[in-house]
């Protein structure tokens, strides 16, 4: 399709799919949250407010948007999801379904009702939306599956077992009618072929105005980043959604980078994976997979799919939290980072980012480009990452580790140790490294080595452990990581009774 | 279960009333209401001391804050300064003086939420600090008490210990739980002609929010009307905590003229609210060469945070379930109530009884590991008989037992012995990973202890066209109460159940109303409903006899019509000629408990109609590097008597099993030094989640059912017992952990029991005694 031919988004005006309409936006706060809009301004209470922080699910929504197979449907949720990141995008609400069902319940609320699935219904329409959006990507879900659909919804009614059952047999129930050619036309018809630019007078603020861009290009955003080098970038939303929601904060100029197609994009060579800023974590994940399914802890437990379904890994690296999942073992895999200001790029080390607490190595305007993990494997490498925290699914870690090795007969040629938990950034294990390069792999050698450690961190004592936990558990998992390559089994994840 | 096929129904396993709307986002709760013109929303300013003096509040940035209208605080309540639901001690603004961090001191109005909970934070208050009393050591050790400590004793207890053949005394600690109801605390008030408030609000108890906000608008009860449709679940946090909302949104409605919205968001509601007591439990115990109890101490403390609150009958019921399904024969038992410098503690699904349990079951344990036998040996020979050895230490007879049945019967099912045979042998295979299994009972007291509460009202109304409008006391929290009472009515009138509604609960309906708390929803409002229709029915046939010229007894209610004599008349229609003959079709209903009293002071009596059983059986694996843990299998066996709803109940005890293991594993709260929650979310506080259902979970009714009183036909209350099947969870853990040790090995573990207190627990093993890791375990039963 020609350009020409894109009615696109005028400056302005977000535009978005709601029950298969164009719906126009003009004039709303940039941080209104998606859910907020559709309670407040649109009356569709269905969606639900449980925590504001994605960790609950009641407000799971789904969103539909092209990609390279047809049209792709995500649960994200939008209590921290802002309204003008669904600029070209259609959305679903629980309102939605009974109009793609004929005006009868759809076969996932049909599947919920015989099976069950709900009490007191607060969760429930955030569950529905979940399952919808398994409905639509999965044919036949195994338990597992299941589980990471749902690892985002909590229901505190049922213990699960009767939507566990309706994931099942939702598909007993045929097909809804979502014509997925007809929405991908549809989709076409308003993608934004431009940038979006929104300039909105702050009610709690007089004589302000709160500004929100998204261009369309990649030079476009680092000019806006030189022009503006206090804005807020957003991404996936997934932790500023909460500088709105939890702290109340003013975010008054905001450069969105989602709509940048320069950004979203994948790169494999064959020494290395070449991961763009827009990559949701979702995305990132399918492909690290494919050359480190020894990362699939990591993957898995990382939050949920609305979560990475919203999220980047970028914006996991670029937020420098010390207790971000994807850094350790992103550094103990050497992975590097291409930053950009204005027309300037430069590559750093990942491992170099993290000078202090949330403080990261880029300079005024600065942003994450893109993240490039090595892929070489040779003879002798070792990799095992873990993530230790109080609940499976949708946990923040208390400690996160990750190792790789490389032994040449038999004898530690090259060791990089990472974790997350431990201090005030995701750091390196220097001592420990040391105490194991050049020593034969056994475990004396690991003993040596956790006893190295000791003189690593200093971790602190919180909600989720305390430091005494936490030193004695980033020790015991590297006796696991030896266990592993000596094939032990260790994980109680795998184990059925 | 017992035949049912004949009934139209009752013990069906007919979905949740509202299910449909639940699915398609049309059941409204109070924030989905469309908000009136003037609408103010308010927000709480809270403290962010745990015990100060408050000098002075400077509320200059407050009131400057954009778009706010209005700030009250102590001064500005026209009446009662007070939430409290028995003991007048909760102030809905503090006066002078916090006592948690969280604690409610202002709210502000604004034109938006945002904007009113932004100045919320704004007011700058100067505190002078006092000591803070944080956990329940340092309360007992300073006396500080929210109420006279209580002991029941029976026997000789100190000589029947001394005078066994072994003793044992140890300590348990089980924290609290935080409610984590989907749908946080709501209110709206709505100011009314001449005086009167209108309440939407979410709770399980509209008759004492309409008490305390009278009270605090210095009006009388006729001038408040509370109305709940439904909540996004209660679990006991909705029982007296929405008044504190309801509170302020009525007096901030009564002071502007405008509707005012008072919605706490998810941190603020964990912060303000408060939870399930955690106890320390102290036990001495004396026994025999078979585990025999001969004399046990308890010593329970529980922390009930600043205020009473609900903190004595939740103790009561503590020391009332001490025994579980044990005959404790020489037995004293002793309840603090330690007032610490936290939110004040309140009911949650189980009352104290959990707890309660916890202590006993942890005593079968140590003395099961003491003497190397399996804990379900022990736990067997001392269950209560069933004509002898059956009296409760507070003097209740236990008439309807079933444990001996249900245990067997589960312990069969569940393959108990041979699996325990395999968990021993994979954990002298060596390895990292541990496993355990444990079986444990329930049985638990059905009725609220406060003799009063156990009445209930109902209101029903049939209409000309046949339709049928049904009112009662209750209120719906997800348990399915509306469904079980709809299904109660379509039964005595043989109607389909879509002719019946079950509007709102609503004080102006039905009056002086019981909290729905004590598992009690379905058999008090039940039995009231019931007896409307009764009513009702008894006038309708009275009225078809005459008009059909058919003798009293030949009228029938049928599932085609009315059958009078040889003439079938429809539902609707003969509703319609009653009304034409001018009968009355509506009906009050009214129900109380029979049989039970029970004294207060002396702490004995019948306080409980009858007992709910279960048990489960649960298998788990551990990591003893991290602690980490995964339940592996669980088998449950419940008794819900003669099932209302089958489905309904299965949910009770699926769900309620799950919430337990959220208490008992994951659910850890934490304050820091200063004594704030710091785990007042999701992100820190992990209730759980879908793949923490066991993998493979077998949950049954038992078939058999039959509640030996005149219950609301024959069923059995399901809503809490259910939750302490998960004990069987945290044993199986101490199972685990115990194979480390060796022969012998006693571990102590605190609940919840995180991976961090898995491997605290591990650690103290090798403190403890020395053990051969594959050495003989655990003589043949």
């Amino acid at each position: 399709m020609s350009a020409t031919e894109h009615t696109g988004a005028d400056n302005g005006t977000i535009r978005f799919l709601l029950d298969d309409n164009v719906h126009e936006v003009t004039d709303v706060a940039p941080t209104t949250t998606v859910l907020n809009y559709l309670r407040e301004y649109l009356q569709r209470t269905g969606t639900k407010e449980g925590c504001a922080e994605g960790d609950c699910g009641a407000c799971t929504v789904v969103v539909a948007e092209p990609d390279t197979q047809g049209v792709r449907f995500r649960s994200i949720n939008s209590c921290i999801q802002f309204l003008p990141t669904l600029n070209g995008k259609a959305l679903y609400t629980v309102e939605s379904l009974k109009k793609i069902s004929n005006g009868g319940l759809h076969p996932v609320q049909q599947a919920m009702v015989d099976c069950h699935g709900s009490q007191c219904g607060f969760c429930t329409p955030g569950f529905v939306m979940s399952l919808f959006a398994l409905y639509r990507n999965s044919a036949a879900p195994t338990r597992d599956e299941i589980d990471d659909a749902l690892s985002g919804n909590l229901c505190r009614c049922t213990g699960y077992q009767p939507i566990i059952r309706a994931a099942r047999r939702m598909y007993d129930y045929g097909q809804d009618l979502v014509d997925e050619a007809e929405l991908g036309r549809r989709l076409d018809k308003i993608r934004p072929g431009e940038s979006l630019e929104l300039s909105v007078e702050n009610s709690s603020r007089v004589e302000v105005r709160d500004r929100y861009f998204a261009p369309a290009g990649l030079s476009e955003l680092a000019d806006l980043l030189v022009r503006h080098p206090g804005a807020t970038i957003l991404a996936g939303g997934t932790d500023i959604g909460l500088w709105f929601t939890k702290e109340y904060r003013d975010l008054p100029v905001i450069i969105y980078i989602g709509q940048v197609g320069d950004l979203d994009y994948i790169d494999e060579t064959a020494d290395r994976l070449e991961i763009g800023a827009a990559v949701s974590l979702t995305d990132a994940f399918a492909v690290l997979d494919k050359y480190y399914p020894d990362l699939f802890e990591i993957m898995r437990r990382f939050a949920s799919p609305p979560i990475r379904n919203a999220g980047t890994l970028c914006g996991n690296i670029a937020n420098g939290s010390p207790i971000g999942d994807t850094m350790p073992a992103l550094i103990s895999l050497g992975a590097v980072l291409v930053l950009r200001r204005g027309s300037q790029v430069r590559e750093l080390p990942l491992d170099e980012f993290y000078p202090g607490y949330r403080e990261t190595a880029l300079q005024e305007s600065e942003f994450v480009q893109a993240v490039q993990v090595p892929l070489r494997r040779g003879a002798g490498v070792h990799f095992r990452s873990y993530k230790i925290a109080k609940r499976y699914d949708q946990d923040i870690s208390a400690v996160c580790g990750a190792y790789y090795l490389r032994l040449e007969s038999g004898v530690v040629a090259d060791a990089r140790i990472c974790y997350g938990g431990m201090a005030a950034v995701p750091q390196r294990a220097r001592q420990c490294e040391d105490s194991l390069r050049g020593r034969h792999w056994d475990q004396a050698t690991v003993e040596a080595a956790i006893k190295a450690m000791v003189e690593d961190y200093q971790p602190l004592t919180d909600m989720r452990a305390t430091s005494g936990y936490r030193r004695r558990v980033a020790g015991n998992l590297l006796k696991r990581f030896y266990l592993e390559t000596t094939g032990v089994e260790t994980s109680v994840w795998a184990q059925h009774g | 279960m017992a035949d049912k096929q004949d009934n139209l129904a009752v013990g069906k396993a007919l979905p949740h009333e509202s299910a449909h709307l639940h699915v398609s986002g049309e059941a409204g709760y109070v924030d989905d209401q469309p908000e009136p013109r003037g609408l103010l929303y308010a927000a709480i300013g809270c403290s962010d001391r745990a015990h100060a003096r408050i000098r002075h509040i400077d509320f200059s940035a407050v009131r400057a804050a954009p778009g706010v209208v209005e700030i009250i605080s102590a001064g500005d309540i026209p009446g009662a300064n007070n939430h409290g639901p028995v003991i007048a001690d909760d102030p809905v603004f503090a006066d002078g003086l916090v006592e948690y961090v969280g604690q409610s001191v202002f709210a502000v109005l604004a034109d938006t939420a945002n904007n009113a909970r932004k100045a919320a934070r704004m007011a700058r208050i100067d505190y002078e600090e006092l000591p803070a009393i944080l956990d329940i050591d340092s309360a007992v050790a300073q006396g500080s008490f929210v109420l006279p400590s209580q002991t029941i004793e029976r026997g000789q207890p100190d000589q029947a210990i001394a005078g066994a053949s072994h003793q044992l005394q140890g300590r348990l600690r089980v924290g609290g739980q935080d409610h984590f109801y989907l749908e946080g605390q709501i209110a709206v008030a709505y100011p009314r002609e001449d005086g009167a408030t209108l309440v939407h609000v979410s709770t399980q108890h509209p008759t004492e929010v309409q008490h305390l906000v009278a009270a605090a608008l210095g009006k009388s009860s006729k001038d408040v009307v509370v109305e709940c449709r439904r909540m996004g679940g209660g679990f006991g946090g909705k029982e007296t905590t929405p008044a504190l909302f309801a509170v302020i949104a009525a007096v901030a409605a009564h002071r502007t003229g405008r509707p005012v919205k008072l919605r706490v968001d998810r941190d603020a509601d964990m912060m303000i609210t408060g939870k399930r007591h955690g106890f320390r439990i102290d036990y001495k115990a004396g026994f025999d060469a078979r585990g025999l109890i001969r004399g046990i101490d308890l010593e329970l403390a529980s922390d009930c945070g600043r205020s009473t609150d609900l903190s004595g009958p939740i103790n009561v019921r503590a020391m009332f379930h001490s025994d579980n399904c044990y005959f404790l024969e020489h037995v004293r038992i002793t309840s603090h109530r330690c007032k610490t410098h936290k939110a004040s503690n309140v009911a949650f699904r189980g009352f104290g009884g959990p707890q309660g349990m916890m202590g006993i079951e942890n005593v079968i344990d140590e003395i099961a590991r003491y003497l190397d036998k399996d804990p379900l040996d022990v736990r067997k020979i001392n269950f209560y008989g069933k004509n002898d050895s059956n009296v409760t230490p507070y003097g209740m007879t236990v008439e309807d037992n079933i444990i001996h049945e249900l245990v067997d019967e589960l312990e069969i099912k569940s393959g108990y012995r041979e699996r325990r045979r395999q968990v021993d042998e994979f954990n002298d295979s060596g390895g990292i990973l541990k496993r355990g299994i444990a079986l444990t009972p329930v049985k638990f007291g059905i009725s609220f202890t406060a003799t009063f509460y156990n009445q209930a009202g109902a209101l029903l109304h049939v209409y000309r066209d046949g339709s049928i409008m049904l009112n009662h006391g209750g209120t719906e929290m997800g348990q399915g109460l509306y469904t079980k009472v709809s299904q109660v009515i379509a039964e005595e009138f043989q109607v389909d159940r879509d002719r019946i509604k079950c509007t709102a609960a609503n004080t102006g309906k039905v009056p002086n109303t019981s909290a729905t708390a004590a598992s009690s929803g379905s058999d008090l409002n039940g039995m009231a409903a019931r007896a409307a229709a009764v009513v009702i029915k008894r006038r309708m046939a009275e009225f078809a006899a005459q008009h059909y010229g058919a003798p009293l007894e030949q009228v029938r209610f049928t599932r085609a019509g009315v059958q009078a004599g040889r003439e079938l008349i429809d539902f609707a229609e003969l509703a319609n000629q009653a009304y034409l003959a001018r009968i009355s079709l509506s009906s009050t209903g009214y129900y109380r408990t029979p049989k039970i009293n029970y004294d207060q002071e002396t702490l004995s009596g019948r306080p409980f109609f009858y007992f709910a059983y279960g048990a489960a059986v649960s298998e788990v694996v551990l990591d003893t590097l991290t602690g980490e843990h995964r339940i592996l299998r669980t088998d449950i066996l419940h008794d819900a008597g003669e099932s209302l709803n089958p489905a309904i109940d299965m949910g009770q005890v699926e769900g309620g099993y799950l919430q337990g293991v959220g208490w008992l594993t994951g659910e850890e709260l934490w304050w820091d030094p200063q004594g704030t929650l710091m785990t007042h979310s999701p992100s820190t506080y992990k209730i759980p989640a879908c793949s923490d259902w066991p993998r493979e979970c077998n949950v049954e009714l038992v078939d058999w059912g039959r509640n030996r009183e005149e219950t609301i036909y024959r069923s059995k209350a399901v809503g809490e017992p259910p939750l302490m099947l998960a004990i069987s969870v945290y044993h199986a853990l101490k199972d685990a952990i115990a194979a480390l040790g060796g022969v012998r090995a006693r571990p102590v573990l605190s609940a919840p029991a995180t991976p961090e207190q898995v491997l605290n627990s591990i650690g103290n093993l090798s403190g403890q005694k020395p053990g051969t890791a594959n050495g003989k375990r655990r003589a043949a039963a």
